[in-house]
């Protein structure tokens, strides 16, 4: 039955809006060392799509590829209809591609308004406040902070702005890379929140958890990851019973 | 005692261009790693290019503004032509690439200015100024009210202005400022643009004092790199001090042993750094990023 999903075409579940995200047979790696042996993805319109597997599967690899940290060795990655595999990362954001890195990568010296105004960087100025006012609702607990320096806050709070600066820009696609690690369990609560919110909004997102619930509780449907290669893919609700997808999560075989 | 009191000025008066200069290097390497052994070149080609303007005869304030104008253009060729062609290239590589392109302008200026010194009158006449009985020239309080007032606007453009705060956030964590739209390509542009500014408003005002020549650029720049060396390389303040440290060694070897060893000083006080202190004199644990 999983074999089967891992054979469909479209998997299901998948939403029929445009497509916004095209990962053709990607190959990219660190180094010399190849992590990622040809993945196809797709991601579209309105539609959370979690990016679920073990460590070392290459979830954060893929992630840094498609943002543009990492070069793509073979294969493609078409963004909002654009061929992008060959644009630097900091084009892809002013095209509307951001990633909440791994570890939140906040900038610690800056205040949060500093951060949250760097976010919208790549934006005409006057769109700013419009952008803080969206943010400071959805994180009311940043507006509270917005003098503080970044790196004097909590883990929970250092994420919040994570998402917030990288919404700054308006993306198109919003990539999250591990946004519950290291985060104390109210903090994992508020932050799975924020992003049911998001993408009850329409916000297209990407997600890599190693949180099965959080992520299962977010997206709509996923793909499972292993050493590099896409295993299987479908509806969260089918990946939840899946054995390999247990397997990856516990680390041992399903029983 | 007065003696002391006149060598401290001196040292003090002549350190803050240094400090100036120091804080060029410090803020290069924040943004882009790369510690620019040709920024002492940006001192000798704003003071050279200011003493021909003004014997020339063009009034100094027009000079100096000239002067500046091609310093400036000269640290932007030298990032878009030496640096950004080499941006894959590892830090030593780079490092290699400044000292190259240091001996590279001397030529140069060897070629436009010709091997001789370069001479300015001070910015203002007048006797030297009375402080406490020692006696200080008053070109030293130029060169004081010159580096802090470029403090100030450096201060001013870094935290008020968005291109500052983006260089901020480059040299805290580049990828992440990429992930902003920040291109990390302008922002070293900018840095070494800024740099070299900084660089010549030193060479100008300091040329009444030291008329420079061609070859003054690599002490400089080993002067600069002592300055930024002894806050860490990372702090405004440190070199800002490492720059005032320098001038006091060298005022005091220059006034109590000899002119011929204040150069040996300077450079042993760098050694000394690098072999002690390696991470600076002033150096405290940067922020953590959690």
């Amino acid at each position: 039955m999983s074999e089967q999903a891992a054979e469909e075409k479209t998997p299901s579940g998948a939403g029929d809006g445009e497509l916004v995200l095209s990962v053709t047979e990607l190959v990219a790696g660190y180094d010399r060392i190849e992590a990622l042996h040809g993945i196809d993805i797709e991601v579209r319109a309105g539609e959370a799509v979690t990016l679920i597997g073990a460590n070392g599967a290459g979830k954060t690899t893929l992630l840094g590829t498609i943002a543009g940290l990492l070069k793509a060795w073979r294969g493609r990655i078409q963004f909002a209809g654009e061929d992008v595999t060959r644009w630097s990362a900091e084009r892809r954001t002013r095209a509307g591609l951001a990633l909440v890195p791994e570890g939140r990568r906040v900038f610690a010296g800056l205040t949060v308004e500093e951060n949250l105004h760097l976010g919208a960087y790549s934006r005409a100025r006057s769109s700013t406040a419009e952008g803080l006012a969206t943010v400071y609702e959805l994180f009311p607990k940043l507006k509270d902070r917005r003098r503080q320096p970044a790196g004097t806050m909590s883990g929970g709070e250092q994420q919040m702005l994570a998402i917030g600066r990288a919404l700054m820009s308006r993306p198109k696609l919003l990539l999250l890379d591990e946004p519950s690690l290291g985060l104390a369990p109210l903090a994992v609560r508020e932050v799975a929140d924020a992003l049911v919110e998001l993408a009850g909004r329409d916000t297209t997102l990407a997600l890599v958890e190693q949180n099965a619930q959080v992520a299962f509780h977010v997206a709509q449907r996923g793909y499972l990851l292993d050493r590099g290669r896409v295993v299987t893919a479908g509806s969260v609700d089918e990946l939840r019973d899946d054995p390999r997808v247990h397997q990856a999560y516990l680390g041992q075989p399903a029983q | 005692m007065s003696e002391f009191l006149t060598f401290t000025l001196t040292g003090l008066g002549t350190g803050t261009t240094y400090a100036l200069v120091g804080l060029g290097v410090a803020m290069v390497f924040q943004v882009t790693g790369v510690i620019n052994f040709a920024q002492g070149d940006f001192v000798m080609i704003g003071g050279l290019s200011f003493a021909s303007f003004a014997e020339a005869g063009l009034p100094e304030p027009v000079a100096a503004l000239l002067a500046l104008l091609i310093t400036t253009v000269v640290g932007a060729l030298l990032n878009l032509l030496v640096i950004r062609p080499a941006r894959r290239a590892n830090r030593e590589r780079l490092v290699i690439l400044t000292i190259g392109a240091s001996i590279t302008l001397e030529g140069v200026a060897l070629l436009v200015f010709g091997a001789d010194s370069h001479f300015a009158s001070a910015f203002t006449g007048g006797d030297p100024i009375s402080i406490g009985g020692a006696r200080l020239p008053r070109q030293y309080l130029w060169c004081a009210l010159a580096t802090v007032v470029a403090v100030v606007l450096m201060w001013l453009f870094l935290t008020r202005t968005r291109p500052g705060t983006a260089m901020r956030a480059t040299a805290m964590d580049t990828d992440a400022a990429r992930l902003m739209g920040i291109s990390p390509a302008r922002m070293s542009l900018l840095a070494f643009t800024l740099a070299a500014a900084l660089g010549a408003i030193g060479g100008i005002v300091l040329t009444p004092l030291q008329p420079p020549d061609a070859s003054v650029g690599i002490p400089f720049g080993l002067k600069a790199f002592t300055a930024a060396v002894i806050g860490g390389l990372s702090s405004p303040v440190g070199a800002v001090f490492g720059g005032l440290l320098v001038g006091l060694v060298e005022a005091y070897a220059t006034g109590y042993i000899s002119s011929d060893y204040k150069n040996t000083l300077t450079f042993g006080l760098l050694l000394l750094v690098l072999l002690i202190r390696p991470t600076g004199l002033l150096h405290r644990a940067s922020v953590v990023r959690v």
